[in-house]
């Protein structure tokens, strides 16, 4: 009998899709993000605010991935930027495969900021890396404040913890503070930003993540050229 | 609910490695999984098992070895096992402290008759 050692990434193929998909975002400075959160944590809901802030001209296209329908597509395609749906049939989370292949027909030189939607799942998504810069997690006040603590892996992979619905705080039993700490414990660097996409509140500050976020892959392009 | 297409991920690479190996066979592939890694041993064995059934692959056994979280100290470089997701180093009582295992997906090694 022979062992042979092997030290190879189970995920190996995703691997290194993503990493040639995040080697095109950084040659073109275009900043990738994967949000991700629960089904229902308003992930949808965020992203139409956000397109609604956008100004018209900007460089920013969808990605949205969902079992079934094209229903998130036809939501947010109404804000007049490229947005397209990632059916996955069954599958429960997106992989590089599929972000490479719907990439395929847009140009990728004419964005400044690709936002990818996965599927709502806690679990699986944070396996497979997309090629993103960053990925976001989203939890809502009308969740457990105990999430982090349960699905500990992709709150210590996110960079930035969205807590939405914040509007509902005053008819829910939801402790906020006890849902921060939670997301500390689990990542103690993550940036924690409360908004609400009914009212507006925090979206300001949401914005001004994006934009700072968008600037850094900017100025990395620059220092690659010069 | 992935850990089929993860199992089938671990099978492509097991008749790839015996392509390499022509003359022998392939009978166990050992598995490294962190705690973090969001994956389910249970359901990753069965996953495994229900893909090479009734093949060529079923003489190949899955073994998987679990890894837990281990953080390491920035302060004092202190590392430990992290428990109750407390990130807080028990030698210094620095809190910021970053992750250094348990979030292995890997292939370790296999093992071949030849």
């Amino acid at each position: 009998m022979n062992r042979i050692e092997v030290e190879k990434k189970v995920l190996n193929e995703n691997q290194i899709l993503a990493e040639q998909l995040r080697e095109r975002y950084r040659q073109l400075g275009v900043l990738c993000i994967n949000l991700i959160s629960a089904p229902g944590s308003g992930k949808t809901a965020l992203l139409e605010r956000t397109l609604e802030r956008m100004d018209k001209g900007s460089r920013v296209a969808v990605l949205t991935g969902d079992l079934q329908t094209e229903n998130d597509a036809k939501r947010l395609a109404k804000f007049g930027f490229p947005v397209k749906q990632i059916t996955t049939g069954g599958t429960c989370h997106l992989d590089a495969k599929m972000i490479g292949k719907h990439l395929e027909d847009w140009k990728l030189e004419d964005l400044d900021l690709l936002i990818v939607e996965n599927v709502g799942n806690l679990v699986c998504p944070s396996s497979y890396d997309l090629g993103e810069d960053a990925k976001i997690v989203l939890l809502s006040t009308s969740e457990g404040e105990d999430k982090p603590l349960k699905y500990p892996s992709i709150f210590l992979k996110s960079e930035l913890m969205l807590l939405t619905k914040i509007d509902l705080l005053p008819y829910v039993p939801f402790n906020a503070d006890v849902a921060r700490e939670n997301a500390r414990r689990i990542h103690p660097q993550m940036e924690i930003i409360d908004v609400s996409s009914t009212t507006g509140e925090g979206l300001d500050r949401w914005m001004e993540w994006l934009q700072a976020r968008q600037e850094r892959a900017k100025a990395k392009l620059q220092t690659v050229h010069s | 609910m992935h850990e089929l297409g993860i199992a089938a991920s671990i099978l492509e690479t097991v008749q790839a490695e015996a392509l390499r190996h022509p003359a022998g066979r392939i009978t166990k592939v050992g598995v490294k999984i962190g705690e973090l890694c969001g994956v389910d041993r249970d359901a990753l064995q069965f996953g495994f098992e229900v893909l090479v059934k009734d093949t060529e692959w079923e003489p190949v056994v899955l073994e998987l070895e679990y890894i837990p979280r281990v953080q390491r100290c920035s302060k004092c470089r202190h590392e430990f096992r992290m428990t109750e997701f407390d990130p807080q180093c028990p030698q210094c009582g620095e809190f910021l402290t970053d992750c250094i295992g348990g979030e292995e997906l890997d292939i370790a090694y296999m093992e071949v008759d030849e």
